[in-house]
């Protein structure tokens, strides 16, 4: 604020003191108004996206997508939901990209607080440590667009009690026919044992979501889209990784204290976010899996294809489901080539076909086979994570003979006996 | 299992392997799996007890089998270090490990990850996958938290991070505390 305009009401206050005057008081009101207006800046919502380009229009230059010719129509992403599970480096940074572009509503999903070492990443700030990172990133994102509805849910998804929360705020508002309320959930978070919670939900409700991930030496990263049943889950075969490209033994690290750089996670972050906004504005093309090695600055991409042997039964259920909708999938597909074709009024090639030569359809074959489940057969810079399972016949129903005729309770007394011993 | 020591290798060999692939929400079948869990515990415990290498109590916290709790302890210049340990089953077990809990080591060592879980990734989580699912619960403490407690509890007491509890009890009394326990030894 102003010293100078401060002093100059102290004046006229003092003026005022010896002298009432009530046109006087009205006139300072107004010179007060006036400056509390510009803090006070936290905007209305706002009803309609317009596309009317003044400086005061918050959607112009999205609106602007469509005038371009990118987006067909824009609006339709408020009517879309996103689940963010992870509101890290990445998903935080995710959910501000989101917020801006106007989402119809984000449900945001973390157990941890925000601490000091949070500060080389982007998005929270100092203020906020010792919040929940859910509430800290409600509190800045409701700031920056009020018009997106912001559920907050702080709680551990790997633990029983935390995925029947999780499972439940998925299926909350869903309609026609469909399992959840939500288009669709990215997977933010930074170890193998939640990205099998979020998949294991993902199946079971025929969700689509897409993963992401940074490595621990914060120099590359990935994001993966999964449709159940359609490719490959997370579960089908062993994560991939990009491969850093330099010498492995350089980069044994010491302890487990994961580097992180705001960089990566903000390319990462922004890769994951195109990649859903393309999904579900249906411009582009989807990436089935995307790379980023930052050492070489070198992009893989590659297809999977679901693992009819995958080890999660959800999964395996999907790809029945999936296997058996083909013949509607292809009506479907035909019949927009029809109205393409008619649209374009073809005739056909060749009036007479003495041979009864016809043209098959050879892609989407009735068995899906994984593409590839040795590293050696990989695009060049990918690894696996971790190794496959040692093929292992697991027998068919439980064993009930020998040793498995104990009872729960005599077992657990065992123990206990040898625990006091 | 190249780079294990002979011991740990064959104490793993004495653990029953399991074989119901079930998790915390898979109803009967979760039943199935809890004993055989138990079973193999109850194999590896006494065949701790057996060999004198007695290092951890642990038992099921709630009917379900889904939370455990128990202590371990590690003798480090013939002093015992006694830590409580705790963890849950994930719901997407057994295709991933339980996370194994140290809660009193949370922040005293970078080997660990938010609420004390252990770093389990270079030693420990290739194995897992590979033997899904017949390595159980018994499993991971042998061949998770044991060699965890091996590596880092000598430095955490060499570098002062963690004091005998005989020496925390009041710093005045310290050397006292510490000649009565020579004593006492």
């Amino acid at each position: 604020m102003d010293e100078e305009q401060l002093r100059a009401l102290l004046r006229d206050l003092d003026a005022l003191k010896q002298r009432p005057d009530p046109a006087a008081i009205d006139r300072m009101r107004e010179r007060v108004a006036g400056m509390v207006t510009p803090a006070a800046a936290a905007r209305s919502k706002i009803k309609d996206m317009s596309s009317e380009v003044v400086d005061s229009n918050p959607y112009s230059r999205l609106m602007a997508l469509q005038r371009m010719g990118i987006v067909d129509n824009y609006e339709r992403i408020r009517d879309y939901s996103i689940a963010i599970v992870g509101i890290g480096g990445v998903g935080s940074v995710a959910a501000e990209m989101l917020t801006r572009c106007g989402i119809g509503r984000l449900l945001l999903y973390d157990y941890d607080t925000v601490e000091l070492a949070n500060m080389n990443r982007l998005f929270f700030r100092p203020d906020q440590v010792g919040m929940t990172k859910t509430d800290a990133a409600v509190q800045t994102l409701s700031g920056i667009n009020p018009d997106v509805t912001l559920e907050s849910y702080s709680l551990n998804i790997t633990t029983v009690k935390g995925f029947e929360t999780f499972l439940g705020s998925l299926k909350a508002r869903s309609s026609d026919g469909r399992n959840t309320g939500v288009d669709l959930v990215l997977s933010c978070v930074d170890n193998y044992e939640a990205r099998m919670v979020v998949n294991q939900a993902c199946n079971e409700l025929g969700q689509t979501w897409m993963e992401s991930g940074v490595s621990e030496d914060a120099v590359s990263g990935h994001i993966q889209l999964l449709v159940p049943g359609e490719t490959a889950c997370f579960a089908c075969a062993p994560p991939l990784v990009v491969a850093s490209g330099v010498d492995e033994r350089t980069l044994k690290r010491e302890g487990v204290c994961a580097a992180s750089l705001p960089t990566t996670m903000g390319v990462v972050a922004g890769l994951l976010v195109q990649n859903a906004l393309k999904y579900l504005l249906k411009f582009g093309q989807v990436s089935p899996y995307l790379g980023y090695n930052a050492l070489k600055d070198y992009f893989p991409t590659m297809e999977m294809k679901p693992n009819p042997q995958c080890s999660n039964p959800a999964c395996v259920q999907r790809q029945k489901e999936y296997m058996q909708s083909k013949p509607a999938r292809d009506a479907a597909a035909k019949a927009k080539m029809e109205a393409e074709a008619s649209a374009a009024d073809e005739c056909p090639v060749h009036l007479d076909n003495d041979w009864n030569i016809s043209v098959v359809d050879d892609s989407d074959t009735v068995t899906p086979s994984i593409l590839s489940t040795g590293a050696d057969s990989l695009p060049e810079g990918l690894v696996r994570e971790l190794p496959t399972a040692d093929s292992y016949q697991e027998p068919v129903a439980p064993v009930t003979s020998g040793a498995i005729d104990d009872d729960l309770e005599e077992l657990q007394r065992q123990l206990d006996a040898l625990n006091s011993s | 299992m190249e780079g294990w020591d002979k011991g740990t290798k064959s104490v793993v060999g004495e653990i029953p392997l399991l074989s119901t692939r079930a998790g915390p929400r898979d109803g009967e079948a979760w039943r199935q799996r809890l004993k055989e869990e138990y079973r193999a515990l109850i194999a590896y415990t006494s065949v701790n007890k057996s060999k004198d290498n007695d290092w951890f109590r642990i038992s099921a916290a709630n009917p379900e089998g889904t939370r455990w709790e128990g202590t371990c302890w590690y003798v480090h210049n013939l002093r015992r270090y006694e830590f409580p340990l705790q963890f849950d089953i994930p719901v997407a077990y057994p295709q991933v490990a339980p996370e194994i809990e140290l809660p009193t080591l949370d922040g005293k060592t970078h080997k660990m990850y938010r609420g004390g879980k252990i770093c389990l990734t270079v030693h420990f989580k290739p194995l897992w996958a590979k033997n899904c699912p017949r390595f159980g619960i018994a499993h991971a403490l042998c061949l998770g938290l044991a060699p965890w407690l091996a590596a880092e509890v000598p430095i955490l007491v060499d570098s002062g991070m963690v004091k005998h509890k005989d020496d925390e009890a009041a710093p005045a009394d310290a050397a006292a505390a510490a000649s009565g326990s020579a004593a006492a030894s």
